[in-house]
């Protein structure tokens, strides 16, 4: 593309195009996930959730936005600055990366990336590093205990989650999230070949977007906030932000990979994709508001005896059939 | 064989997660059990306890039962209640001619007391609901209110002339801190 003198690569304008769209997505679903959460949350608890502001509470999370906006932005006496107030803007910057390679629709995504689900595995784990460094810089022993449950977790985690990935990577011969999507059909959906995988996934996926019942990096009732005890007004809802747009990302992958992406018995298109990301997102709010949180070991136990086992065996049940067939 | 029945028992454990998403997911298509005040309100109170209010004597709806004992008064832990007595009214001529007439007649006749309640203070802000007061009168003259929409922004409006209040009531007017603002 030419402007003026200057020549500009088309994929350059592709991805200002995209991260502008991005923003608003995200902007607009942490809106709406905020109150879906509270509504989900009242209603299993059979009250009606927000309700006076706007018809049904719609513009509650907009008047929580404001009053964030308008809090004091606080730093408590001896914290360290710098990676103080790096680590919220480093939790949420990669989410644009994340989103990139996102097929949402068959015209419909930013780029098409070769290596896609590498690049979305490989930049997931800037997040925990945000979240050791809130950790670390807050000077706050509860928000030490979170960063450190948090790495232990989204490490312990972030490898069955890979196998599974793969197993499915092995099925399509390729790592392009457009082209998973592509090689699947209307109906049959990579989930009925990988029921497993897909299982053992979205438990990872809970686990590390840190929601119930893995919350335990910010577990309200042992470490007051966990890593953002510490944090106030748009700081903290950077990591609120960040971490309902973790919740879209994994949701999307899970729909790309396992169920099918745009395609539906009819009319495939992106709101199919679309249905898909926001029916596993409730899944997401109900199971927070069912399951109780588990214990420190526990949540290790799960996955360094069960699902690491369970994903290593799926992989190669996977490869050898992969093989022979 | 035990490492097997543990595996299994934790495998067949899954099934109590089901359970539990079966709950949640009953919950959350039920219908709401909050009632959205203001708009609506509760209607069983009758169980509720509000602040204490004077109960009217059985003859007289304007007045209460109350014996000026002073036995609530000196029973309340907070001292809420703040009573006093005021001699009874001079009986009229009438009364007094109907009563010797009676009297003639051998009939046996009540002593008019000597004394009447004068104020019934009760200071609702100290007030700890706890219900000694309403246990401790002889004659049964205390009893809760169903009051329960109770706001004001002013602390004055808690202190309430019982004696008024329970003549407001033999009127039919509900009486409650909520009324007096308005
Ligand atoms: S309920 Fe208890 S605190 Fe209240 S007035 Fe009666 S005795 Fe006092
Ligand atoms: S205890 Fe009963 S009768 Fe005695 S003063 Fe109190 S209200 Fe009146």
């Amino acid at each position: 593309m030419n402007i003026g003198p200057i020549t500009v690569p088309i994929e350059l304008v592709r991805i200002m195009v995209a991260i502008l769209a991005f923003s608003l997505f995200i902007g607009l679903n942490g809106v709406i996930l905020v109150w879906l959460e509270r509504k989900v949350a009242g209603h299993v608890q059979r009250r009606p959730g927000p309700y006076e502001v706007g018809p049904h509470g719609l513009l509650q999370p907009v008047a929580d936005a404001l009053k964030l906006i308008g809090k004091q932005l606080f730093i408590p006496k001896g914290a360290d600055k710098i990676l103080f107030w790096a680590a919220p803007i480093l939790s949420f910057l990669p989410v644009f990366l994340l989103l990139i390679p996102m097929p949402f629709g068959p015209k419909l995504f930013a780029l098409d990336v070769d290596l896609g689900l590498l690049l979305i595995l490989a930049f997931a784990g800037v997040n925990v590093l945000a979240i050791c460094l809130a950790g670390w810089s807050s000077r706050n022993k509860w928000s030490l205990l979170g960063a450190a449950r948090a790495v232990s977790q989204c490490v312990a985690y972030e490898i069955p989650m890979l196998l599974s990935l793969l197993s499915v990577a092995f099925m399509e011969g390729t790592l392009n999230l457009t082209q998973i999507v592509n090689q699947q059909e209307p109906w049959l959906w990579n989930i009925v070949y990988q029921p497993l995988a897909f299982i053992i996934f979205f438990v990872c996926a809970v686990a590390e977007t840190n929601r119930c019942p893995f919350d335990l990096p910010e577990a309200e009732s042992e470490l007051t906030a966990g890593f953002h005890t510490e944090y106030s007004g748009m700081a903290f809802s950077m990591f609120m932000l960040a971490e309902y747009s973790y919740i879209i990302v994994v949701c999307c992958v899970a729909t790309a990979v396992f169920l099918g992406g745009w395609h539906g018995p009819f009319y495939p298109g992106s709101w199919w994709f679309l249905g898909k990301v926001y029916a596993l997102i409730l899944v997401f709010m109900w199971l927070r508001w069912t399951y109780p949180r588990v214990r420190f070991d526990q949540l290790l136990n799960i996955n360094w005896k069960w699902l690491l086992p369970l994903s290593l065996l799926n992989l190669f049940v996977t490869a050898f059939l992969v093989k022979v067939l | 064989m035990n490492g097997i029945s543990q595996m299994w028992k934790n495998i067949s454990g899954l099934w109590s997660l089901i359970v539990g998403l079966k709950i949640t997911g009953k919950y959350f298509v039920c219908p709401q059990v909050t009632v959205h005040y203001p708009r609506k309100t509760v209607d069983n109170l009758s169980t509720f306890r509000g602040p204490v209010e004077l109960v009217a004597s059985d003859n007289d709806p304007t007045k209460p039962k109350c014996i000026v004992c002073l036995q609530c008064a000196g029973a309340c832990p907070s001292g809420c209640l703040t009573v006093a007595a005021k001699p009874a009214p001079k009986p009229t001529a009438e009364e007094i001619k109907a009563k010797k007439e009676a009297e003639a007649k051998g009939e046996k006749v009540k002593k008019a007391a000597p004394k009447e309640l004068g104020t019934f203070r009760y200071d609702f802000t100290l007030c700890s609901l706890c219900g000694t007061c309403v246990d401790t009168c002889p004659v049964g003259s205390l009893q809760f209110s169903s009051d329960a929409y109770l706001a004001s922004r002013n602390k004055e409006d808690f202190v309430y002339d019982l004696l008024a209040r329970l003549a407001d009531q033999a009127k039919g007017i509900k009486s409650g801190s909520s009324q007096s603002k308005e």
